[in-house]
């Protein structure tokens, strides 16, 4: 770890800890992202985490950039990730099909690989949440097997159903809600991500876990799921 | 409790306050008046908080009937405001009396006008705040995010305090040509030599794609050399640059994290000027350290007081 401060704006300024994405990172930046609340208490506005970078967003009103940047430096003494720090595991349950997953056939095609297996490798791995951004609750993580991994549609769907699992690269994601989307969707969780009456709002927070669990139909329409085909979306 | 009800309304037509903050971390990006200066002046007319909850009307085509008296006070672009066929200048408050109609027809000077109504607009919060996104369905009268529109019904319970009228040398000049400040960000050293003089010497042009996303610029192409990026955070701001070498500056909807070099980021005064840019306007970047950009931005925060 290698951190520098940059400036993002003028009242944003910029923690780098790494230069690469890896599951690694994450102890490091879970323990950064607590000692950056707790030294700038009121004063910070927002902090946003993605993969290697936390941005600081603080109060200008009572709160220089010169100063700002010293309590960034104050938090990074003896900084080490420890137990406490750690995210939560959430297990998700998808149907995986053809019908809500419609790439799944072209990521074993790809892969070389039957769709059954595709299916035991996504579902074999706990994932890490590096960040969270696109839409309120949407997680990007990773990292995917390498020979799972594929890059974005050439033309991003317009309209992509709430729940749908995908790949982009070695990274996996469910959309929280309805929206446009360029990923390889392989399958459907029931499982609702972003809640405004749930406390903390997103089930997810960077620096959790995660580990999909395969469910039959049956059991993903008595978990609440939506079977409703992709292409009748659209 | 003073009533309005909404005659004619566009999509462009949003409920705002200060902006929705503490959730970035979740993807759920800030929201707010575009022009941050003109809500909050809109505001300082009637003695409200600076923040509460105003309408934020884009280019016009917007108009309410007054159910009761009421005191309102409208800041920013000039959309030539009337009540009942009469011309009303902005920066000031005035009283819609019961039965009048207060229209905003199209852009005289300015994008965005501000109407204020005494202890703000009534909404739910979401989220901490009654921001507007229409695209995360967060906020307006009904806490989903929806445009305002003809039918319904704006309501305040504030107690007008007497009105007030915007000295003349306190309002933002929305016509001016002075150049945009740019905060430099880490990625400045990798753009070419050639670039960053076109950034500082020559003129951007505001293009039509434009909206509380992003406004993007026309002008010279502009080359990132360095490494591609890894998403991170985007300041209100930011000036970014994707592969067509034609920057971008982004607004209060911008997605929370992104991987598009930056130039930088414009100061929250700059920015507040840009929003009121329509497309073709020409507009010019002037670099400026932090710590003076700080300066400005707390000696204009005293012009409130």
């Amino acid at each position: 770890m290698s951190p520098r401060i940059e400036v993002a704006a003028l009242d944003c300024l910029m923690l780098r800890l790494f230069d690469e994405i890896a599951e690694a990172n994450m102890p490091w930046m879970l323990a950064a992202n607590e000692r950056l609340r707790a030294v700038f208490g009121e004063q910070l506005i927002d902090l946003v985490p993605s993969y290697t970078t936390l941005m600081v967003h603080y109060d200008l009103a009572s709160l220089s950039p010169t100063q700002a940047r010293e309590l960034i430096a104050e938090s990074l003494i003896d900084l080490s990730p420890n137990a406490r720090t750690r995210g939560q595991c959430h297990v998700l349950p998808v149907w995986y099909d053809l019908s809500v997953g419609p790439e799944l056939g072209l990521l074993a095609e790809r892969s070389g690989l039957a769709v059954e297996e595709v299916i035991r490798r996504h579902s074999a791995r706990e994932y890490q949440v590096f960040a969270l951004g696109f839409a309120p609750g949407f997680a990007f993580m990773g990292l995917v097997e390498e020979v799972l991994a594929a890059p974005r549609l050439n033309t991003p769907r317009k309209k992509v159903a709430a729940g749908s699992v995908g790949i982009a690269e070695r990274q996996t994601a469910v959309y929280p809600a309805v929206s446009p989307g360029g990923w390889n969707l392989i399958g459907r969780t029931p499982t609702k991500l972003f809640d405004r009456n749930r406390d903390g709002y997103s089930l997810m927070q960077p620096g959790d876990t995660v580990r999909f669990e395969a469910v039959s139909h049956s059991e993903f329409i008595d978990l609440g799921g939506d079977d409703t085909p992709l292409e009748t979306l659209a | 409790m003073s009533r309005l009800t909404i005659t004619a309304s566009t999509p462009l037509c949003l409920l705002q306050d200060g902006g929705r903050f503490g959730v970035r971390h979740l993807g759920v990006t800030q929201g707010g008046a575009a022009d941050w200066c003109s809500m909050s002046w809109a505001n300082w007319l009637l003695g409200n908080g600076l923040d509460v909850p105003v309408v934020e009307i884009t280019l016009g085509g917007f108009a309410v009937v007054a159910e009761e008296d009421c005191l309102l006070a409208l800041a920013g672009a000039d959309l030539g405001a009337q009540i009942d066929g009469e011309a009303l200048a902005p920066w000031r408050s005035f009283k819609l009396s019961k039965g009048q109609t207060l229209q905003l027809t199209q852009p005289l000077h300015g994008a965005r006008a501000y109407l204020a109504a005494p202890g703000g607009f009534a909404a739910p919060k979401v989220l901490g705040s009654s921001a507007t996104v229409v695209r995360e369905e967060l906020g307006g009268l009904d806490g989903l995010g929806l445009p305002l529109a003809r039918g319904a019904t704006l309501s305040y319970e504030g107690q007008s305090l007497g009105g007030r009228e915007m000295p003349l040398e306190l309002r933002p000049d929305l016509q001016s040509d002075t150049p945009l400040d740019l905060v430099l960000g880490a990625q400045i050293g990798q753009f070419s030599g050639q670039s960053l003089f076109d950034v500082f010497n020559s003129a951007w042009t505001v293009d039509s794609r434009a909206d509380r996303m992003g406004i993007r610029l026309l002008g010279k192409t502009l080359q990132y050399q360095g490494q591609p990026m890894i998403s991170e955070g985007i300041p209100l701001g930011a000036v970014q640059v994707p592969p067509d070498g034609q920057p971008i500056i982004l607004l209060n909807d911008r997605q929370t994290i992104g991987g598009y070099p930056r130039l930088g980021a414009l100061t929250p005064l700059a920015l507040a000027r840009l929003a009121q840019c329509l497309p073709g306007k020409k507009v010019r970047f002037t670099p400026v350290m932090q710590e003076e950009g700080w300066r400005k931005h707390k000696n204009y925060l005293k012009s409130y007081l």
